[in-house]
């Protein structure tokens, strides 16, 4: 029996926990994310010699619940063709059994590990998020699992939405997926790819599940009351980025200035009205409002005083208020003294 | 024990040790005594160096004496798998052992490891030192440095029963590049390419990736086996495979 090296055998633990990619395009280079479903891996395709991500169910059965519902994100990414949606490349099945898709590899960080360091960069910021979040919804998907983790700042400074794992899908789009269509870029290369049947359809989203991340999670999926889901489930979740996005320190010299928080507090705290009906009825109306905040107009969830409205609308226009200022005393300085 | 044919499925077996250590049967009782000696010798040696501070002489007497307890006294007849890890009782049965012998005054010399396997106690201190000339690699403890040996008994005997599985399958090529890939030939050296080793085995880039997937399915097969007779019970072996493979059960 050979004597193991502390440096063999953490490369031995390493290697062994590569994914079988024996006979596919695919050649494991080292472990990413462990998600609920399953692991992520840096891949490199050999075909293309590019650096892809391997999304890999870790069980080892292309049935199942978990394997329907991988099968399910992989639909629903390629029906979701947008800049702020990451691509998917490919899907099937591994040699020892392991559903899988394959999508672009994103270099950059996550909202969680890294924010931008002024406040209107964050709001702006999440305009961006709100984007694809738009298109998702208008093709039928609520993401279900919006949060600061499932955000990447890529290395352009592009904003992708990852994980689509608990993705709600509507009947409109629902009809779409069982089709075959020619725009869905997904080869099953190796074993058939476990096709979402009515039945698998069905645990994602059944009612009384409690899918999502605390925090992040609307009243009605922390409920499991899954006829309420839509879209203003993710308007909820982007609220609650709002307020992480606020809470997060700015740095010194960034909080230093003076921002009028109430009219974000009131943005977010609609976003994240416990009844559906209360909140903004789109991710859009939610974006235009932060919008209005950052040109300075009024928004829409917050009743202005006299006071604050003054004030707002001196920072809108400080330069004329000065100027206007400054035109009214020398003015007045002038009929003083030629009255004296 | 049987191996499966596919995937990362525990194995089929639900040998344990521990039943067999159990068992009426002498000859099974005797095979799986040697199956724990052969596994526990090493972590156990290591850990009275370290522990309890015994010199080489010692150690190798406590050692011996430890696996005859284990025999005469029944020791692992008062394990109860419900209560925590098997290795984790027979690291208390060490401490208690040592404890009872310093308290007496009294240690027994009879030597004569119960194992028919060669035990080469000059290996193990020859360890000892490579450990101490690396304290950066050296374990918090030496509860965490015993634990440490377990797992790397577990993979050096996995990959002993791996390299006998490629030979006798007439697939040494396989456990060759696995053996230069992922082991001890190449030990801190930069690791080679696939394309290299396709060159030195004369192999395709695409035979170096499928040979290389074979011998670690292979060998996730031999450490789960491994793990499945020294874990006391079906929620350890699992835990363990977990936290060592990163394997989930079905």
């Amino acid at each position: 029996m050979r004597w193991l090296s502390d440096h063999v055998l953490s490369q031995l633990q390493a290697s062994v926990q590569l994914p079988d990619l024996a006979g596919t395009r695919y050649r494991a280079v080292r472990f990413l994310a462990r998600g609920g479903m399953g692991t992520v891996w840096l891949a490199e395709d050999a075909v293309l010699g590019r650096a892809v991500a391997l999304k890999i169910l870790e069980l080892d059965t292309a049935s199942g619940e978990l394997a329907a519902r991988l099968s399910r994100e992989a639909m629903v990414l390629a029906h979701l063709e947008h800049p702020g949606i990451v691509p998917i490349h490919d899907a099937g099945t591994l040699p020892d059994g392991k559903p899988f898709y394959c999508m672009k590899y994103v270099q950059g960080q996550s909202l969680d590990q890294s924010l931008p360091p002024t406040l209107p960069e964050r709001l702006r910021l999440l305009q961006r998020i709100a984007e694809p979040l738009a298109f998702a919804h208008s093709r039928g998907i609520v993401h279900r699992d919006l949060k600061p983790g499932n955000i990447m700042v890529g290395a352009f400074g592009e904003v992708l939405i990852m994980d689509w794992g608990l993705a709600k899908i509507t009947k409109i789009t629902e009809d779409a997926l069982h089709k075959p269509d020619t725009s869905l870029s997904i080869v099953a290369e190796h074993r058939p790819w476990p096709s979402p049947t009515p039945s698998d359809e069905v645990p994602p989203t059944a009612h009384g599940r409690i899918l999502g991340t605390p925090g992040y999670m609307s009243p009605e999926q922390a409920r499991g009351d899954s006829g309420l889901i839509d879209e203003r489930t993710d308007v909820y979740a982007l609220g609650a980025i709002l307020r992480f996005m606020m809470t997060v320190k700015l740095p010194k010299k960034e909080a230093s200035r003076a921002f009028n928080l109430r009219p974000l507090n009131a943005i977010s705290e609609k976003a994240m009205t416990a009844d559906p009906v209360q909140r903004y009825s789109s991710v859009q109306e939610l974006s235009a409002d932060v919008g209005r905040y950052l040109q300075g107009d009024p928004i829409v969830a917050y009743q202005e005083g006299v006071i604050e409205r003054a004030l707002r609308l001196y920072a809108r226009h400080r330069t004329a208020v000065v100027l206007v200022l400054a035109y009214l005393i020398m003015r007045a300085l002038f009929i003083l003294f030629s009255r004296q | 024990m049987a191996l499966e044919a596919q995937g990362d499925v525990f194995p089929a077996t639900r040998y344990s040790v521990i039943s067999a250590a159990r068992s009426g049967d002498p000859t099974e009782r005797s095979q799986a005594i040697d199956a724990i000696t052969t596994f526990y010798w090493k972590p156990v040696y290591k850990y009275v160096r370290l522990r309890w501070s015994l010199d080489a002489e010692d150690a190798r007497d406590f050692t011996q004496d430890f696996f005859l307890h284990l025999i005469e006294k029944d020791f692992l007849e008062s394990y109860d798998p419900s209560k925590g890890r098997l290795r984790t009782f027979l690291r208390t049965c060490i401490d208690r052992l040592f404890l009872n012998q310093s308290r007496d005054a009294h240690r027994l010399k009879r030597g004569g490891v119960p194992a028919r396997q060669a035990i080469d106690f000059d290996e193990a201190e020859r360890e000892l030192s490579q450990m101490v000339q690396q304290p950066s690699s050296s374990p918090a403890s030496p509860e965490d440095y015993f634990e440490k040996e377990w797992v790397r008994t577990l993979f050096a005997l996995a990959v002993e029963q791996l390299r006998l599985h490629c030979e006798s399958a007439g697939k040494l090529v396989h456990f060759e590049l696995f053996a230069g890939y992922d082991l001890y030939l190449y030990d801190h050296q930069p690791k080679p390419s696939y394309a290299s080793l396709a060159a030195k085995f004369n192999l395709s880039v695409t035979d170096v990736t499928n040979y290389l997937a074979f011998a670690r399915r292979e060998f996730r097969r031999c450490v789960l086996q491994k793990l499945r007779e020294m874990t006391g019970s079906e929620e350890e072996f699992r835990r363990e495979a977990q936290s060592l493979l990163g394997v989930q059960p079905k």
